[in-house]
């Protein structure tokens, strides 16, 4: 049997990072709310932070050691299934992979130790430094994996010599075009990502009755941040793309599947809603569209013209359909993001958000919703790359190992295996210490005191606990 | 090759250095927790289990960090001998990491399961053995060399797995457990630690066996190392290392005997300390033996120093709080400490 091995090298980074890729968001947030609830509880003196802050840390714990080790995969990969683009890249790549190991990836993991084993063994300052320094390196290895990310994206600030890249200006290699709304983007999208996962577990608690007091807590420390970071987000997001427009057009006209040049359809471009992209004839069928909005969501004017994919020779195109499909779904749960934390702030805002059933019911189970816009960004944005690795640069089945296929289908296998184990383990684990809820978090656990039961959540119950507690 | 002492002479050689000290600190630090896990099968119950493993559980992803430096280190420094030796060690390396997911997660994933503790004990066993194991291949494979033409790794995906390199993954399996038994009697007590102490007695001289073997074989099967060693005058500047080696192991093994804690821990990291220094000797200068140097491989000198700069300032200041929360968590393991 034959494998292609730039196929099943591709298939296999993109599943390992795409597995990767949701741990890091997760805990880039959930280390920075860590370390909020900290430092509110030492500024309030109100246990109630401290115990949330213990809770969240177990589900840390779990969720960092599955993307460190994640993590580990890829760092390893550039070499394994991509060794010609670590060679052509290296010089640059390589110093920006260094500095995240040195400035953070130390840093969190030392610190992990004080912060997980400590709570009993340090005093309550250092404690909490400890807290802010996993959160400070969980971000600052944002910063360095997105320059590196950026650069392959939009090259800067190097020079080819024999076909290798060669740094000329470091500043411009870190702080390359996309760099700074590729890093905004990102770090903000952790932010949401674990701002409903709380949002997510506090409306589980609240609805349930159980944990009534932290359940708010979470509820409104998230509802605050979503209200506000949402729209910021669309409003980073528009800056990206217009970035995007600038310095990968052909990514841009993927995304939007637009064929033919704004001349061929009377000047302006239209927004695709939906089509189903035809590789083939150039063109989309059943498409949906509205006429100018393209333009002036792209170009932010009426007329404003955009570069068809037929402008670019056909070995320079990306595929369409999968950045096409996957901004959608990241446009469309953006936007109900949005909708989401303003309403909820509205409910907040009048007193009715932990009594409003039709609003706390579907939450919990929205927790996934940061998690699946993450991956279409980032389909969106890696798929759009192609077919480079080192955009202009260096094309992608020119970067691949000299491995043989057989090895890399072998390891394409043990990988989906042992990623299936051990993930779906993780996130089993994860939802059962939600379950438990934070009072097995606290400092020394009662014996022998059941969790509220779940008959509680009968809305008489909860309306009295609600009136106790408010 | 050229005799041009200048820049571009010291920054590879400054780099293998660093290099060479990245692999050797994470060589003890996650052998010890390693060697914690190889030797998980053999504890007497599930609560000197709890007890082994709660006396890594603050340092493990640290220690696992340096692996990610060494991989770094060698793309920054050295991208073109990554390039060849990635690809060359393919198999390896991702057996080597796959074993490293199921064993970083067993340590989260073991506190929280009941029922299904016992499968994450195995994972969390087999897990570091196989890396050990997996470890000690990758260096064998190496020290054995690589097939290289044009600039790339020209061989087969199986090239690696010779008698040689398979001898070295259980060679390096029986060092971690012998590290980690060591680290076991300083940080445990009672029953546990008199286990541990009971072990390291008879891993060492199995280690100094496997020592015995790669040293012989590597002249014998390499002639370019036997040139190394064998010809004066460096045999008269390279007896020490062996030397050195056999009195080492006799005060450790003098050092478990007497009772002491700390001592044989300490022994145990110069044994490999010294091992190491000796495959260095072997190899040094090539990076891609016997095809590449240090400075045939070395990235452009601008990328060496950008990265140097940052590493002088950043070093210690990483050592100064490692070595912090090594302090900070010193002594025997508290029971039933943590966020668990």
């Amino acid at each position: 049997m034959e494998f292609d091995p730039i196929l099943l090298a591709r298939i296999q980074f993109a599943f390992t990072v795409s597995f990767h890729v949701i741990f890091p968001s997760f805990t880039i947030g959930l280390a920075a709310y860590i370390a909020t609830l900290e430092v509110l509880w030492i500024a309030t003196g109100h246990e109630r932070y401290h115990r949330i802050a213990r809770f969240f840390t177990k589900i840390f714990a779990v969720s960092f050691a599955m993307g460190v080790v994640s993590g580990i995969v890829l760092s390893y990969q550039f070499g394994t299934n991509w060794s010609r683009f670590a060679h052509v890249g290296g010089n640059v790549i390589g110093p920006l992979i260094g500095y995240e190991v040195l400035t953070a990836f130390f840093l969190e993991a030392t610190f992990l130790g004080i912060m997980l084993f400590g709570w009993n063994r340090v005093p309550r300052g250092l404690h909490v430094f400890a807290c802010v320094m996993v959160a400070a390196g969980t971000s600052l290895s944002a910063f360095w994996i997105l320059a590196a990310n950026s650069w392959m994206q939009t090259p800067a600030g190097y020079e080819l010599i024999d076909g290798i890249a060669h740094p000329t200006d470091w500043l411009t290699v870190i702080f390359n075009p996309s760099f700074p709304y590729r890093f905004a983007h990102m770090v903000t999208a952790c932010y949401l990502t674990t701002a409903f996962v709380v949002l997510a577990v506090g409306a589980r608690y609240v609805y349930a009755g159980r944990y009534p007091e932290d359940g708010r807590t979470m509820m409104r420390m998230a509802i605050g941040l979503i209200a506000i970071l949402a729209p910021v987000q669309a409003f980073i997001g528009d800056s990206h793309g217009l970035n995007t427009l600038e310095h990968q057009p052909a990514k841009i006209a993927a995304i939007e599947a637009h064929w033919g040049s704004s001349e061929d359809i009377g000047g302006s471009v239209p927004l695709v809603l939906f089509a189903i992209p035809n590789e083939e004839t150039e063109t989309n069928d059943y498409q949906i569209e509205i006429p100018y909005l393209g333009s002036l969501i792209l170009t932010h004017s009426l007329d404003g013209k955009i570069k068809g994919l037929k402008e670019f020779a056909r070995e320079d195109r990306p595929p369409v359909a999968i950045p096409f499909f996957a901004f959608r779904i990241m446009v469309g749960l953006g936007l109900l993001m949005i909708a989401v934390g303003w309403l909820g702030a509205f409910l907040l805002w009048r007193r009715r958000l932990f009594e409003t059933d039709w609003y706390l019911a579907p939450l919990q189970h929205i927790w996934p919703i940061g998690f699946v816009t993450i991956l279409a960004g980032w389909f969106v944005t890696e798929v759009g790359r192609q077919p480079y690795v080192i955009y202009g640069v260096l094309r992608t089945e020119d970067a691949i190992s000299p491995v043989a296929g057989w090895a890399l289908a072998t390891s394409l296998a043990l990988f989906v295996l042992v990623y299936a184990v051990v993930f779906s383990g993780g996130i089993y684990y994860i939802n059962r210490l939600i379950a438990k809820g934070p009072e097995g978090a606290a400092l020394d656990p009662p014996e022998g005191v059941p969790n509220r039961p779940l008959a509680s959540a009968h809305k008489a119950t909860r309306a009295a606990i609600n009136a106790r507690e408010e | 090759m050229a005799i041009t002492v200048g820049m571009e002479w010291y920054l590879p050689v400054i780099w293998s250095l660093l290099l060479a000290v990245a692999i050797a600190m994470y060589v003890v630090l996650d052998g010890f927790d390693l060697g914690m896990g190889i030797l998980f099968p053999f504890a007497a119950n599930d609560r000197e289990r709890d007890q082994m493993m709660n006396s890594v559980a603050p340092f493990w992803d640290g220690n696992e960090t340096w692996l990610v430096l060494g991989g770094g280190g060698l793309l920054v420094a050295f991208p073109l001998a990554y390039s060849i030796v990635m690809p060359a060690l393919y198999l390896p390396v991702i057996f080597m990491l796959l074993a490293l997911v199921f064993r970083g997660v067993a340590f989260e994933f073991r506190h929280v399961a009941d029922t299904s503790r016992y499968l994450w004990s195995i994972s969390f066993a087999g897990g570091s053995t196989l890396a050990a194991f997996f470890q000690g291949v990758l260096l064998g494979g190496f020290v054995q060399g690589i097939k290289v033409e044009n600039n790339a790794f020209a061989g087969g995906p199986l090239d690696w797995a010779t008698p040689f390199a398979l001898v070295c993954g259980v060679a390096v399996v029986a060092g971690y457990a012998l590290i980690g038994s060591v680290w076991l009697v300083m940080k445990t007590e009672g029953a546990a630690a008199e286990r541990a102490r009971a072990r390291a007695k008879v891993l060492l001289p199995a280690v100094l066996v496997f020592m015995a073997i790669v040293s012989l074989w590597t002249p014998i099967a390499f002639p370019r190392i036997a040139e190394r060693w064998f010809t004066t005058p460096n045999l008269f500047y390279l007896a020490p290392v062996p030397l050195i080696t056999l009195a080492l192991a006799y005060g450790v093994w003098r050092w478990l005997e007497k009772g002491y804690e700390h001592l044989p821990f300490f022994g145990v990291i110069g044994l490999f300390l010294l091992g190491y220094l000796g495959i260095g000797i072997s190899i040094f200068p090539y990076l891609i033996p016997p095809t590449l140097t240090v400075w045939e491989t070395a990235a452009a000198p601008a990328s060496q120093i950008f990265m140097l700069i940052g590493t002088v300032f950043l070093l210690p200041i990483i050592l100064g709080y490692i070595v912090f929360v090594y302090w900070l968590f010193r002594g025997k393991v508290r029971e039933g400490e943590g966020y668990h």
